[in-house]
C-alpha cells in the first residue's frame, strides 16, 4: 500500500449508492477493503437520494465519497457535485466506481469527480487513491476554517 | 487557572454554531473527536452554554435493537417538534483501526429532516462502549442548541457501563431469548439503568424476559423496584410513548433548580479522561533516568503497578518541569 503522509486524522470515507440501483456488492466490497486499511467508513444502503448524500456528508464530516454505480447511475453524479457545492462542502473529493462508458468518464471528470475506477480496478490502488485525496480533502477542509 | 485561548477562526466557528448552522457543528465535532489544538478551546468556550438538553443513553447487546430504537425515539421527538442530535458509536477493527460506520442506515427515514442531526463514530480501541471524545462531543451539540442528545453506544457486553457518567437517562434494551435468568443478575449494564426496555416485545418470550428483569431488581439495592420495565416493538414504534414519559420522568429529577441539568458527573467523567490521557502522554515523554529505575523496580518485583503509579502521581512526578524534590523522594537520593 502507498505511503501517506498528508492525513491529519483517521480518514472517514462515505461510501454509498445513489440512483436506483441496488447491486451493492461492489459498494460492500470496497467499504471492507477500506476499513481493512484502517479507514473509517460510513456505510448506507443503496438507494439514497442526493440531498441525503450531501446532508450525510456534511452531518459525519467526511473526506471521500465512493459512489457506486453499475447501472447508469453515474449519470446522477454531476447533480450530487451540484449539491455538494451547493452545501459548501467543495473540499470533499468524490471518486465512482463500476459501470462507467469510456465515453462518459470525461462527463464526470468535468463535473469534479477526482477519479473513476472501472471494473477490474486493482483495490490497492483504489484504497491509495482515497487515502490519498482523504489527505487533500482534510487540507482543504483545514483551510476553509 | 489558565485555558487555551480561542483563535480567531475558532470564535467565528462557535458564532455559527450558536447561529444553528449544522456544517459548524460537524466541524466543531470533527476538532473535538480528533483532538486538534483547537479542540480545547471551543470547548471551554461553549461550558457555559450547555446543561439544557436531554441526554439519553442507549446500551444494550448486539442485535436487541438499539439503532433500531433510536430511531423511533427521533420520530417521537420531531412529532413533539423538538430536534434531535445522535451521536452512533460503532467499534474499531483491532486489527487495522478501521471501522464500518452503519448505526444511521436505521435512521433511514429521518435522513431529509434538518431536525436531525447524526453523527457516527469508531470507537478507536476505546473500551466502556464510547469513544474517548464522546463526553465532549455532547457537551458541543447541547451549546449548539439540539434539544434532545441520543447516545448509542457499540453493541455492549456487560462492563461498558461508561454511558453512565455521560448521559442523564440510562436505557439498557435487552431483547427476548438473548439469555437466561443468570445473564439477568449478572452486575453490570443493568445496574446503570434509569429504565429497562425489552425490545421486539411481539417474540413469544419477551413476557418471559420481563419477568426475570423483574425479579432482578427486586434483589436489587434499595429503590431499584422503581425502575421501571419496558416493553416496545421499536419497528413499529409501540410502547415508545410511554418510553418517553418515562424518560421526561427520569430527566426531570436530574434537573436542578434552575431547570438545567447537573453536569458534574459528566465533566468529571471527562476530567478523569483528560486526566488520564496527559499522565500517559507526560509519561511516554518522560526519558529520565527515575523512570527507568521505577520501571528496573517493577521487573524485579520491588513494586508493583499501583504503588509505582501512586509513586509517580503523589510525588508530582508527572508535572511539566521536573521538580527536584519530587526526583529524590522517587529516587531516594
Amino acid at each position: 500500500m502507498s505511503e501517506v503522509t498528508n492525513l491529519v486524522r483517521p480518514a472517514k470515507v462515505l461510501v454509498t449508492k445513489i440512483g436506483l440501483d441496488g447491486h451493492d456488492r461492489g459498494s460492500r466490497i470496497v467499504a471492507a477493503a477500506l476499513r481493512d486499511a484502517g479507514l473509517e467508513v460510513v456505510y448506507t444502503a443503496p438507494w439514497q437520494e442526493i440531498p441525503t448524500v450531501a446532508k450525510l456528508a456534511l452531518e459525519e464530516d467526511v473526506d471521500v465519497i465512493g459512489v457506486s454505480s453499475l447501472a447508469t447511475d453515474h449519470l446522477l453524479v454531476p447533480k450530487l457535485m451540484k449539491e455538494l457545492h451547493k452545501a459548501g462542502l467543495d473540499y470533499v473529493k468524490v471518486i465512482v466506481g463500476g459501470i462507467v462508458p469510456d465515453n462518459e468518464e470525461q462527463d464526470l471528470l468535468d463535473a469534479g469527480v477526482a477519479r473513476v475506477f472501472h471494473p477490474g480496478a486493482d483495490m490497492a490502488d483504489i484504497v491509495g487513491t482515497v487515502q490519498s485525496l482523504a489527505g487533500e480533502a482534510q487540507n482543504d477542509a483545514a483551510r476553509q476554517l | 487557572m489558565t485555558k487555551s485561548e480561542l483563535s480567531e477562526a475558532g470564535r467565528r466557528l462557535i458564532e455559527r454554531l450558536y447561529a444553528g448552522n449544522p456544517a459548524a457543528l460537524s466541524r466543531a465535532i470533527t476538532e473535538v473527536e480528533n483532538e486538534t489544538a483547537h479542540a480545547a478551546s471551543l470547548l471551554a468556550a461553549v461550558q457555559k452554554s450547555t446543561g439544557k438538553a436531554i441526554t439519553i443513553g442507549i446500551t444494550g447487546p448486539p442485535g436487541a435493537g438499539k439503532s433500531t430504537l433510536v430511531n423511533a425515539l427521533i420520530g417521537e421527538y420531531r412529532a413533539q417538534d423538538k430536534t434531535v442530535a445522535v451521536i452512533a458509536v460503532d467499534p474499531s477493527s483491532p486489527l487495522s483501526g478501521g471501522a464500518i460506520l452503519g448505526d444511521r442506515i436505521r435512521m433511514a427515514e429521518h435522513s431529509h429532516d434538518t431536525g436531525v442531526f447524526v453523527r457516527s463514530f469508531a470507537s478507536r480501541g476505546h473500551l466502556g462502549g464510547l469513544s474517548r471524545t464522546a463526553g465532549r462531543v455532547i457537551d458541543l451539540m447541547d451549546a449548539a442548541g439540539w434539544d434532545i442528545i441520543l447516545i448509542e453506544t457499540v453493541g455492549a457486553g456487560q462492563s461498558e457501563v461508561e454511558v453512565a457518567d455521560i448521559a442523564a437517562v440510562k436505557i439498557v434494551v435487552s431483547a427476548p431469548g438473548l439469555g437466561d435468568d443468570i445473564q439477568a443478575i449478572k452486575a453490570g449494564i443493568l445496574e446503570i439503568a434509569d429504565i429497562l426496555v425489552v425490545n421486539k416485545c411481539d417474540q413469544p418470550l419477551a413476557d418471559q424476559t420481563k419477568r426475570s428483569l423483574k425479579a432482578m431488581l427486586k434483589l436489587k439495592r434499595q429503590g431499584s423496584q422503581d425502575i421501571p420495565v419496558l416493553g416496545t416493538v421499536a419497528t413499529t414504534s409501540e410502547g415508545l410513548p410511554e418510553l418517553v414519559g418515562e424518560i421526561t420522568i427520569a430527566d426531570e429529577k436530574q434537573r436542578l433548580g434552575t431547570g438545567l441539568v447537573d453536569r458534574k458527573p459528566r465533566l468529571r467523567r471527562n476530567l478523569a479522561e483528560a486526566l488520564g490521557q496527559l499522565a500517559k502522554q507526560r509519561l511516554r515523554q518522560n526519558t529520565s533516568p527515575e523512570i527507568d529505575a521505577l520501571v528496573a523496580a517493577l521487573e524485579s518485583g520491588e513494586t508493583d503497578y499501583m504503588a509505582a503509579a501512586e509513586t509517580l502521581l503523589d510525588g508530582g512526578y508527572l508535572g511539566a518541569v521536573a521538580d527536584t524534590a519530587a526526583r529524590a523522594r522517587i529516587t531516594g537520593s
